[in-house]
């Protein structure tokens, strides 16, 4: 007596992107904590000290939030325009903030009021950054100048009129309290040293320049501008090393992962990519609501904040490891330790014959029921896509799917329905699932009309297919038009003629 | 044509055993069944064959136990014969001559009246309708719609008859029948799967029948326990149902037994059941619920539609057997290996269901990769399914490596791997489809986490064409594809195509490269009945003969090449080298009916032959499965013949060889299983002369199980033509056989 072949469920290839140690990485975060702001988001800045709070900059305001705190500790308002670029120095102690009324205002992190303000730039000013030695202050503006300010004084220290456009990004070594960086909208990036009053190095971005970012080592240097990402080396005179160019718009803003093995890229297309810094391929992707304009990353990854254009803030917290484990299991009570090491030790001595626990065979559901031919239930029973049609194929080859299918009331029929409806497109599932709506339209023919539930669901399954009709096609013309374009960029004489 | 005696045609086993039912000694140690024509003896606890009982000359028809002596079996064959066996020892005890007679005739016959009595006319050729009653007071005899009861004692009959559909439609008809062992009632199965139990029919009118139901199908065969407690029935559902006798509503089912079920027998002492399937095995069930032992013959499927393939590990030979399975058969041992489960799928009895059938499979040339394809026809849907097995070392099995469904849009014409010339390459697999393609399949590694597994590397065709078989050379480089009448080669390292040979009218139906020193040659066959050899080096045609081939293939160990003719209606075979005219061996007439499949399987141990004729049979064997008698049985039972040299007969070409090489069963039986040679001369001068009487056969015999004074007591004997009738023998048979 054999025992039952259970019915073979169909392994269909899995559709989206596969499964890396770096998808493992960034899916490892919670839902988004989605926070509203009162324009749209413009700048996002850690604070390089613990507990890492960080200063968001929107429409006139600095809000300054905790790590998991949802409301602001901090808030600085006392902006007659639009903010921009609200920073922390390296100590987590001052905040400088630039603003649409050309002010450079220095803020106490503690305090309300600004401490300093800095007047001398005559438009907006977009850049505002500390140096590493902590007293001077690196602004850039939209007068096409950018400035060096002592913070003792409030005095202008020096103004560098270089650039042709205006001056939107900038970044200060680390390591160099002389060195800075500022990239424009003449698509040029130009290295500036205190020492010698003008820039030493520039680079030709070709696009307008959105975003400046260092690496640690501080010897490539990152710039965002229109669809590009360039990466440049620095101690090679400024020689390009890569262009990236995985947006279809704007990219807006550029961060690097805790160690610098990733590089992330924000952009107005709504995407944050992660690029492999060895290779520079790109590992993963988010996708946003709205197209983004401020991204940032916790020290360590702990957290992913952005900004976006329509006024959002969205902060992604890491998964603790006990939660990116299975939580769910919950620890139930075990037979004692000794249970279970009884007759261990035990060897067992050479012609001992050692007679094996039987295992028992389970069936699944749907196979008791195919087994005992009980084709209505055995549909009834199975419920992931895969497994129903798996069953309904097996009902096919048995040839009793119309009796499976006939005899259902409202409730049962709808179920039916509402499968096909959801799955029916599917192309893995199509060429199945065709055969059981057809019969399905031909048992029930007769009481269309009866039930309001049924018509309209049969309404749904209608317009589903005939969207689905158009849908094929215009894949189809796409098909043909690109037959014709692969056909004619074909060299002529290629094909051989036997 | 030069007659080459050492050469013959050997029967190789593969034959039927479940022709008829089983038989269990009254140990219940034994189990005797017909086979062919031999009486096999298997042990039912090893399901090892331990003897055979081998002397007829014509299929066994029958088996049965001599009731007085539990250690001697009667069995009866198409060739006339009744022999007495022990079959412990499996020693011919007696040998009866039975000769048929005609009604009309047997005035004439030098029969005494008295120890002949026709008890029932018309009478159904199968065994299964006709059964003795308790103690052998009656004899219950079925044909049609009517069941006739013989009574022995009073020497009448009874007729009843059924309508011929009842009120529901259902049809009537009878299809099986049994007598209770100690009660007056007889159990009749019907075609629409109702089983009657009869009761009082010794009266003619006031006879009462009860009604079981649950088969959905015809009742195949029923079987009372020797107690009379259960009644055992089976059919088409391969479920053995056990009914209570008396209380008609309990029942147990023993479900799932693999396929058809065609006799249920129990053993005297009720502790065996054993069931015959229709795929050729024999189910031996103990104590009613487990079943303990399965003896299983080659399955003969409705077609071989796989080759004939020789497993390179195991040297078995494999074919598709059962539905969805590939059997691997033993040659040497002539038993079923194992079968290996290629689709995986609950088997479903269901008329007019159609099933997944295994249709091509082929093995790569050190055995480690199977690639099988199967197919199922739904209306006009096609269903395909490509399937790569590994083998796999722990479990001696072959294990699922990967699935292709949907390999090609239209059915699979030819499936064949390239021979890996050493264990680097990559071995292909290259499909080809009615759709016009050829596709070319290679193993690669997908991804780290799982192992590497088969994906589609090439897709060829060739101006729309449909090809038909494909074929790599023997060091793997080149690929003959065959479109219609094009014969197209390609480089298998880059799939280029290299030249295309054509030799138009005529499509190619076969297609072989030359092995060893023979590569440099491409055969083909043609429906135009040509034979044709191109030299792959000229590319041009080396020779071609008019000869309608049936079948061509290559020996993979010499450059010798078979080619199977059916040349007006009687079958020949070649044995060439592609680069000699002269064939090296032919034989007119190797057997009747058409050569379906035949294949080289390589020899255990080389065999030293220093006479040129049969040197080419050193190293393999030619195995060919042939349409053996088909006119004996309805069934169309394919067995397997093999072609071997035999160096036994050293017989001269006498006439006398002439004559006694027409009866081979002679010469291979044992001396001491012989008769005195006194008799076996009368005997042989007897087959001499022509015999009027001798066109009749004993199909079947059956006895009552009450022992009288005497040896035994009874033979139904009935012929297998037009004219069926029934003679009772009764106490002094043997001495009225003897004059005969």
């Amino acid at each position: 007596m054999a025992s039952f072949k259970p019915t073979k469920i169909h392994v269909y290839p899995k559709l989206g992107e596969k499964v890396t140690q770096d998808t493992l990485y960034w899916k490892n975060y919670k839902a988004p904590i989605q926070i509203k702001q009162f324009g749209a988001v413009s700048n996002v800045a850690f604070s390089p000290v613990a507990p890492y709070n960080f200063a968001v900059t929107a429409f006139t305001r600095i809000h300054i939030y905790g790590p998991f705190s949802q409301e602001p500790i901090k808030s600085f308002t006392r902006f007659k325009d639009t903010a921009y670029s609200g920073r922390f120095r390296s100590d987590g102690q001052l905040l400088v903030a630039g603003c649409e009324d050309s002010v450079v205002r220095l803020f106490d992190v503690g305090g309300k009021t600004a401490l300093r303000m800095f007047k001398g730039h005559t438009k907006a000013v977009h850049l505002t950054d500390f140096t590493s030695d902590r007293y001077q202050i690196v602004t850039g503006s939209d007068d096409y100048s950018c400035r060096l300010w002592d913070i003792p004084n409030a005095t202008e220290l020096n103004t560098y009129r270089e650039h042709t456009d205006y001056i939107r990004c900038g970044v200060t070594s680390k390591l160099n309290r002389d060195l800075f960086i500022t990239g424009s909208y003449d698509h040029t990036v130009k290295l500036f040293d205190v020492r010698t009053d003008k820039s030493v190095m520039t680079m030709d971005h070709e696009q307008p320049v959105e975003s400046l970012l260092l690496y640690p080592s501080e010897g490539l240097l990152v710039s965002a501008g229109g669809r590009f990402v360039k990466v440049w080396d620095l101690l090679k005179q400024g020689q390009p090393l890569v262009s990236l160019r995985n947006h279809h718009k704007t990219v807006t803003c550029l961060c690097l992962s805790k160690n610098g093995e990733r590089l992330l890229s924000a952009s107005l297309d709504r995407h944050v990519k992660v690029y492999n810094t060895t290779n520079y391929k790109v590992v993963h992707n988010f996708d946003y609501p709205a197209s983004i304009l401020s991204l940032a990353l916790a020290p360590y990854d702990e957290s992913i904040v952005v900004g976006m254009t329509n006024s959002v803030l969205s902060i992604k917290h890491k998964k603790s490891p006990s939660e990116s484990k299975d939580s769910t299991s919950q620890q139930r009570r075990r037979p004692s330790y000794r249970m279970f090491v009884k007759g261990k030790n035990y060897i067992p001595k050479q012609d001992d014959f050692l007679v094996g626990k039987q295992v028992k065979e389970h069936l699944a559901k749907h196979d008791k029921q195919l087994k005992k031919f009980n084709v209505s239930k055995a549909l009834d029973t199975a419920l992931e896509p895969e497994v129903t049609v798996a069953v309904i194929k097996e009902l096919n080859r048995r040839g009793t799917l119309k009796n499976a299918l006939a005899g259902r009331d409202e409730q049962e029929l709808s179920r039916i329905l509402n499968f096909l409806i959801g799955n029916l497109v599917d192309a893995r599932f199509t060429l199945v699932l065709v055969t059981p709506a057809e019969m399905i339209l031909d048992i029930y023919r007769s009481i269309i009309g009866q039930s309001p539930v049924i018509d309209r669901q049969l309404l749904r399954l209608h317009e589903l297919l005939e969207r689905e009709l158009d849908y094929q096609r215009e894949l189809l013309e796409v098909l043909g038009m690109l037959d014709t374009l692969f056909a004619s960029s074909l060299p002529r004489n290629k094909t051989q003629t036997f | 044509m030069v007659e080459h005696a050492d050469i013959r045609v050997v029967h190789r086993g593969g034959s039927k055993i479940n022709f008829r039912a089983p038989v269990i000694s009254d140990d219940s140690r034994l189990l005797l069944c017909a086979s062919g024509e031999c009486v096999k003896v298997y042990s039912t606890s090893t399901e090892e064959c331990v003897h055979h009982l081998r002397a007829h000359t014509d299929v066994v028809t029958g088996v049965v136990l001599r009731p007085s002596n539990h250690l001697q079996v009667y069995s009866c064959s198409m060739d006339g014969t009744i022999r007495l066996w022990d079959f412990t020892d499996a020693i011919l005890i007696k040998m009866f001559h039975l000769v048929a007679v005609h009604l009309q005739q047997s005035t004439e016959q030098l029969v005494e009246a008295r120890e002949l009595s026709v008890v029932i006319s018309h009478v159904s050729s199968n065994p299964a309708a006709i059964a003795f009653g308790r103690a052998g007071e009656y004899l219950a005899s079925t044909k049609g719609l009517q069941l006739e009861v013989f009574f022995l004692k009073k020497q009448k009959s009874n007729r009843f008859s059924l309508k011929e559909e009842n009120k529901k439609g259902r049809k009537n008809t009878f299809s099986c029948v049994t007598c209770h062992p100690t009660d007056d009632c007889i159990a009749t199965g019907h075609e629409d799967g109702q089983i009657r139990l009869w009761r009082n029919f010794s009266h003619k009118k006031e006879y009462t029948y009860s009604t079981l139901h649950w088969h959905h199908t015809t009742v195949g065969s029923l079987c009372f326990t020797p107690e009379g407690t259960n009644l055992l029935s089976g059919g088409v559902e391969s479920v053995l149902v056990q009914w209570r006798y008396n209380q008609d509503t309990q029942r147990d089912f023993l479900p799932r037994l693999g396929a058809a079920i065609t006799h249920v027998t129990v053993s005297p002492d009720g502790t065996l059941f054993t069931t015959t399937h229709s795929d050729n095995k024999i189910t031996i069930i103990r104590s009613g619920a487990k079943v303990s032992a399965v003896i299983q013959g080659l399955v003969k499927g409705e077609s071989i539609e796989t080759d004939l393939l020789i497993d390179p590990r195991s040297k078995a030979l494999v074919m598709n057997g059962k539905p969805g399975h590939l059997q691997f058969y033993s040659l040497q041992r002539d038993k079923l290996m194992y079968n290996l489960d290629i689709v995986q799928q609950e088997y479903i009895y269901q008329s007019d269901l159609q099933q997944f059938e295994v249709v091509k499979a082929a093995f790569n040339s050190s055995g480690n990769w199977l690639a099988t394809v199967e197919r199922e026809q739904k209306d006009a849907e096609l269903e395909l399914n490509l399937k790569l097995w590994a083998f796999d070392d722990q479990t001696q099995s072959f294990v699922l490596n990967t699935t292709i469904s949907a390999p090609h849009e239209n059915r699979i014409t030819a499936l064949c791997f390239s021979p890996a010339t050493d264990s680097q390459t990559t071995t292909v697999l290259v499909s080809s489809s009615k759709d016009g393609h050829f596709k070319a399949w290679q193993l690669a590694a997908h991804t780290e986490d799982e192992g590497p597994c088969w994906s589609c590397d090439f897709v060829g065709a060739y101006h729309g064409l449909v090809p038909s078989c494909c074929c790599f050379s023997a060091d793997g480089s080149l690929l003959a594809v065959s479109f219609q009448e094009v014969v197209t080669v390609w480089s298998s390292a880059s799939w280029e195509l290299l030249t295309t040979l054509s030799q138009p009218p005529g499509d190619i139906r076969d297609l072989c490269f030359g092995q060893l020193s023979c590569s440099k040659y491409l055969l083909g066959t043609s429906t135009s009945n040509l034979l044709l050899c191109w030299n792959l080096l000229t590319c041009s045609l080396e020779w071609s003969t008019s000869m309608d081939i049936s079948l061509l293939l290559a020996d993979p160990l010499s450059e010798n090449m078979a080619a199977f003719s059916s040349f007006s209606s009687l079958l020949s075979v070649f044995v060439f080298k592609p680069s000699e005219p002269r064939p090296i061996f032919s034989q007119k007439a190797v057997c009747s009916g058409k050569v379906m499949r035949a294949v080289f399987a390589p020899r255990e141990e080389m065999l030293e032959s220093c006479e040129e004729s049969s040197q080419w049979l050193n190293r393999c064997q030619l195995y060919f499965l042939s349409q053996h008698m088909v006119n004996s049985s309805a069934a169309g039972s394919a067995q397997p013949n093999a072609l071997i040299g035999s160096h036994q007969s050293l017989v001269a070409m006498t006439p006398f060889h002439l004559l006694l090489g027409k009866r081979p069963s002679l010469l291979q039986t044992p001396a001491h299983v012989l008769p005195s040679t006194s008799y076996l001369c009368s005997m042989f001068v007897r087959s001499l002369l022509i015999s009027v009487t001798d066109n009749r056969s004993v199909t079947q015999y059956s006895y009552s199980t009450n022992t009288h004074s005497s040896a035994f007591t009874g033979f139904i004997l009935h012929g297998s033509q037009n004219c069926p009738f029934v003679v009772n023998l009764f106490s002094g048979a043997e001495r009225c056989l003897r004059k005969l």
